[in-house]
């Protein structure tokens, strides 16, 4: 468990991250490190030089942006937690960041980094996706805003180019009438997702009127699971539209679960997070 | 609350051992830092069976701070005798060929081909990457029972065979007509064990052509005498040290590759060698437990007297015979019938080779393996019967003691059904039966079960002549020695080698109940093989039933030799002296004592002793059990399945267990807490997956699911107790109880959860998927 030989820089500012990755193009920026860091030592990873964006402390913050919560990239999981803005607001991303990991990771581990480092097994972009939430990157170019269908684009891979920064996050604000609910499927408290599923519902007097659910660990990127979807619009109730929840992905097979249970999951818990979140 | 309430045997003391451990002031392997000292790295085999085609090592010579590298080739002569296997179960056992290093041919996946040793960590395992080696990749054979089957791909090709042995043991002859007759067959997959820390050694040569070598090792004294013959060394030129152990939980009664690695190459060097395992490789190259596949079969008569038991199994070796591989299921042989008096008895292991990390003693070895089939099949039987499963059970226990069942062995004491009572007490059956029914009733999506094993085992190994009769080939006693030091404290020198255990603190508690001090003034010593008296380790929960009877016999001796120091020095007759507690008072004079101290005392200046009495308060004895310690009690898991996901998790669970004298409650809880976590952890979560090809497919801490606090809940222990008749002071073992115990009854109850649904059969461990598909089959 020993990384290969890398050189490593502390980043003063974004500018000066910016340069540092453009001088190189074998460099990886390395945020809370609990992604990247067991990459390095399983040797997945053998990036040249480690840009260390840790201290940039003007990236960690929590902000009103009127319709929207933005949310600097640095920001460690467990202050998304305990955010009061994000629990006023948009609580689902509050208490889901509180379900990643153990509390080691959750203290080091970055949003911008769990978003960025593009694991289809992570809570917090299943989460994104379903609520559309948009993304800020920095390049040599300036800045660009990306939302969050074009966001992940396989597995590992995200609109995050090389040479390019994720500064913040926004999100919106859901207001009386919105119910949400995030149910990660796992077996030990520190585990990734099997499958979990995001949905946001609109509701009116019970029923939900429209929604958008998120799955995790369902193919290479979170998946909107847009049939579940359509049939809400069209008025079924949870368990009617959960029976789509599997239709038109492809997930794994492995130790955790083979493909057949994954799907048979993403129903189930579509139901049952479709019932929460109507409530 | 007399003194010895409050620190002798029985007393809950806090552990001596614990204060440096927590603070990070233990001394573990990787914590030695010798000067000069190279890093060794293992260059293991990506494949599961392939013929080494070649190895270059050019690259990795001239990589920067490389010292050396070998390949098994290049070591081959430095072997004096192949790995050793001390268990030869039949005459005809097939034993491969194995050496530290693969030579021609690799047979699992983390088999080691090559060596790499450097001046640091760093350098030594980038050289590693850059060792080249070929392969010719052969086909892999994994599942157990397709091994043992004719004709299909041989591991070891020259053995003609993949059996290694086929080892019976029967007695009287099952009865085929009986009115009831069930027969199942079970599936135990193999585990990993995980001990905290993971393997480690370094090894120094001295000067003389000696070597000291530092192992995390529960074996030191076995270690030695196995290395130095490897080495082809003199037994007296080899010092073994085994220092804080960070658990085992027997993958470290063993004798390593590593270990011999670091002593040949330590010697060729001339300068120390450091190996650390690494987690991931912990997983692939410490041995598993487990892997049996077993069939039994019980007959009974209509009103459910069990009178036929017959068991077939087919154990797993793994790639290799290791230290006792070949002996781990007849540790379980004796008590397939466990706490049931089943006249006609028949077992039949049938070791087979798989290209699969090796097997050898995981905690329980053997005995959960018997448990597992037999707390199974009786709910089985139950069933069948239609008579409800404790009343089976009660119908069946064993009652009069000892008593000589028909495996051959004689179980000493015992009160099988009033640890049931007992456990009936604490469990509240009906309402938890009640809160079932009413699930049931409204179809709830969360289903309760409620599941038992009452089991007894045979531990503290061992009998020697017993294993005599077994064909192991040392002898199972040991040895302890007291040293009553000038200033009235006491030195213990232990033949047993704790490795988390605490037995700083019980044998300071025996001592100081014996001869009367405080714990605090005995110091233990142990797991040096140049300090401590020979001795035979710690595994098969024998540190107390035998080495703990060893001390005693040694304290009795100290107190023989003091009554005469005494009454010499009180000028009375030994006989008028008697004894309590440290202190000899004359009968009829109470004014008139002496205490042990002032006999050690008297002995140390030795100005005035009986004549011809040498000088000195101290004694060494060795203890050879005249029988099996026998251990039992009852559990019950208490699950709850969400029939949704098949999430099986446990509210609660009960554990009676009747241990004998306890010396120390808080250390049998944490042995019971340990044991019931790994048995736990074994129904629900613990599974080593090989894919096909034989590679490892869940080799990591991410997907080898070992269970935290926070999926259980905290456990209701409660003991009866029967004291052992032949141990000096009735203590039984407990290091394994515990996960003999826990997970017949776990799948019990997850089974029981879902009876309702037609649920009848689910493979350990019950994975959410496993629990879904038996749902779904049920409804087909
Ligand atoms: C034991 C353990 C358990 C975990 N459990 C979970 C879990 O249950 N659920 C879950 O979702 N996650 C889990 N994680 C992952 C955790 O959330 C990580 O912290 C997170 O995925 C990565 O964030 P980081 O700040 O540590 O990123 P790093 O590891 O530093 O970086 C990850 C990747 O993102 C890139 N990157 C980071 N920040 C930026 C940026 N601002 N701009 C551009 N690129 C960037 C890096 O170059 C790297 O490629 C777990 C991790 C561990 C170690």
């Amino acid at each position: 468990m020993i990384p290969a030989a890398f050189d490593y820089e502390v980043a003063e500012s974004v500018e000066h991250a910016l340069g540092l990755l453009a001088a190189d193009p074998d460099a990886k920026v390395l945020a809370g490190g609990h992604s990247l860091v067991p990459a390095l030592k399983l040797r997945i990873a053998r990036p040249s030089k480690l840009v260390d964006i840790g201290r940039l402390s003007d990236l960690a913050y929590v902000r009103d942006a009127g319709s929207q919560v933005a949310i600097g990239a640095l920001t460690r999981h467990v202050d998304v937690q305990g955010d009061p803005l994000l629990q006023e607001h948009c609580p689902i991303v509050s208490m889901t960041a509180g379900k990643v990991g153990d509390p080691q990771v959750r203290h080091r581990g970055t949003i911008g980094g769990s978003v960025a480092h593009g694991d289809p097994a992570s809570d917090l972009p299943s989460v994104m996706r379903a609520l559309d939430a948009e993304f800020v990157i920095v390049g040599a170019g300036g800045e660009r805003t990306v939302g969050a269908g074009d966001f992940f684009t396989g597995v590992f891979q995200t609109a995050v180019g090389h040479g390019e920064l994720l500064t913040e996050i926004r999100v919106p604000k859901l207001g009386d009438t919105t119910g949400w609910s995030y149910l990660k499927y796992h077996r030990r408290a520190q585990d990734w997702a099997t499958v979990g599923v995001a949905a946001i519902v609109h509701r009116d007097n019970g029923t939900a009127t429209s929604a958008s659910v998120s799955l995790t660990n369902m193919g290479g990127t979170p998946l909107r699971a847009s049939a579940v979807e359509a049939a809400i619009a069209a008025g079924s109730s949870p368990a009617e539209a959960a029976v789509h929840a599997a239709d038109d992905t492809e997930p794994s097979t492995d130790t955790a679960a083979s493909a057949e249970f994954r799907r048979h999951l993403a129903r189930v818990l579509t139901e049952r997070a479709l019932t929460q979140a109507r409530a | 609350m007399s003194a010895t309430e409050t620190w002798g045997i029985g007393a809950p003391l806090k552990r001596k051992e614990d204060g440096p451990l927590l603070r990070g002031r233990g001394t573990y392997v990787d914590n030695l830092d010798l000067p000069g000292t190279v890093v060794m790295i293992i260059v293991r085999s990506p494949y599961a069976h392939a013929r080494i085609a070649s190895i270059d090592t050019a690259a990795a010579k001239a990589a920067e701070g490389v010292v050396a590298v070998f390949t098994g080739a290049d070591l081959r002569d430095d072997w004096k005798a192949a790995m050793p296997c001390a268990w030869p179960v039949t005459e005809d056992m097939k034993n491969p060929e194995h050496f530290p290093l693969a030579v021609s041919q690799v047979n699992y996946q983390g088999d080691g081909v090559a060596v790499v040793i450097a001046d640091t960590r760093a350098h030594a395992v980038d050289a590693a990457e850059l060792v080249d080696a070929e392969y010719d990749v052969l086909e892999a054979v994994v599942d157990v029972a397709a091994a043992a089957r004719d004709g299909g791909t041989l591991v070891h090709e020259e053995l003609g065979t993949n059996v290694s042995y086929v080892w019976p043991l029967e007695s009287g002859t099952f009865d085929e007509d009986a009115d009831v007759i069930v027969k199942h067959t079970y599936v135990q997959p193999p585990l990993i064990p995980n001990a905290i820390e993971p393997r480690g050694v370094v090894a120094r040569p001295e000067p003389g052509g000696d070597v000291t070598l530092w192992s995390a090792t529960q074996v030191p004294h076995i270690l030695r005498v196995l290395t130095a013959a490897t080495l082809g060394m003199s037994e007296t030129k080899l010092r073994v040290i085994a220092p804080d152990v960070g658990g085992g939980f027997g993958s470290k009664c063993d004798v390593y590759a590593e270990e011999l690695l670091a002593g040949a190459i330590a010697r060729r060097l001339g300068t120390p060698v450091k190996w650390i395992e690494e987690r991931s490789e912990n997983a692939l190259a410490t041995i598993h437990g487990r892997d049996f596949v077993t069939t039994l079969e019980l007959a009974a008569t209509a009103d459910g007297k069990i009178t036929s038991l017959r068991a077939n199994v087919i154990a797993s070796m793994g790639a290799y015979l290791q230290l006792v591989t070949p002996g781990i299921p007849l540790l379980g042989a004796w008590i397939y019938a466990g706490p049931y008096a089943i006249p006609n008895y028949s077992v039949t292991f049938t070791g087979v080779f798989t290209n699969t990390t090796p097997t050898d003693a995981y905690r329980g070895a053997g005995r959960p393996e018997a448990t597992y089939v037999l707390e199974r099949t009786m709910d089985l039987l139950a069933k069948e019967l239609g008579m409800d499963r404790l009343e089976l059970r009660r119908r069946n226990f064993i009652t009069e003691f000892p008593a000589t069942i028909a495996s051959g062995l004689t179980i000493d004491s015992g009160d099988y059904h009033a640890s049931l009572d007992r456990l009936l007490e604490h469990l509240g059956l009906e309402e938890l039966e009640a809160e079932q029914q009413a699930r049931r009733d409204r179809d709830d999506v969360k289903q309760i079960g409620v599941g038992f094993s009452t089991y007894n085992e045979m531990c503290g190994l061992a009998p020697s002549r017993i294993l005599g009769a077994i064909r192991y080939a040392a002898g199972g006693w040991e040895t302890a020695t007291i040293r009553c030091l000038p200033t009235g404290t006491f030195q213990v020198v232990t033949g047993t080698s704790p490795h988390g255990q605490g037995h700083e603190t019980a044998w300071s508690q025996i001592v100081a109940d014996q001869l009367g001090c405080d714990p605090s003034e005995v110091e233990v010593l142990h797991g040096d093989t140049s300090i401590s008296p020979y001795g035979l380790d710690t595994y098969g929960s024998r540190s107390l039933p035998v080495g703990g009877a060893a001390l005693w016999s040694a304290g009795e001796k100290i107190i023989e030799k003091a009554r005469e120091i005494v009454a010499h020095q009180l000028e009375v007759s030994a006989d008028d002296l008697e004894y309590e507690a440290g202190t000899f008072t004359v009968k009829g004079s109470p004014d008139k004592e002496m205490t042990v101290k002032g006999a050690a005392w008297a002995a140390f200046t030795a100005h005035n002793l009986p004549d011809g009495m040498e000088p000195n308060l101290e004694a060494t004895a060795t203890y050879d059990p005249p029988n099996f310690s026998w251990p039992g009690g009852a559990h019950a898991a208490v699950v709850e399945v969400d029939t949704g996901t098949g999430d099986a998790r446990l509210i609660r669970y009960v554990a009676i267990d009747d241990v004998g004298t306890v010396v120390n409650p808080l250390i049998v809880d944490g042995q019971v807490h340990g044991g019931i976590t790994q048995g736990i952890a074994t129904a629900l979560y613990e599974e080593a997956i090989y894919d096909e090809d034989g590679n490892l497919a869940n080799g990591t801490m991410a997907m080898y699911l070992v269970p935290s606090a926070a999926e259980l809940p905290s456990y209701e222990l409660d003991r009866t107790e029967s004291k052992a008749t032949d141990h000096p002071f009735g203590a039984k073992g407990v290091g394994e109880t515990g996960t003999i115990a826990a997970a017949p009854a776990v799948i019990n109850a997850v089974i029981d959860a879902l009876s309702h649904l037609g649920v009848t059969d689910i493979q350990m461990p019950a994975t959410p998927e496993r629990v879904w598909r038996a749902i779904e089959e049920a409804k087909q």
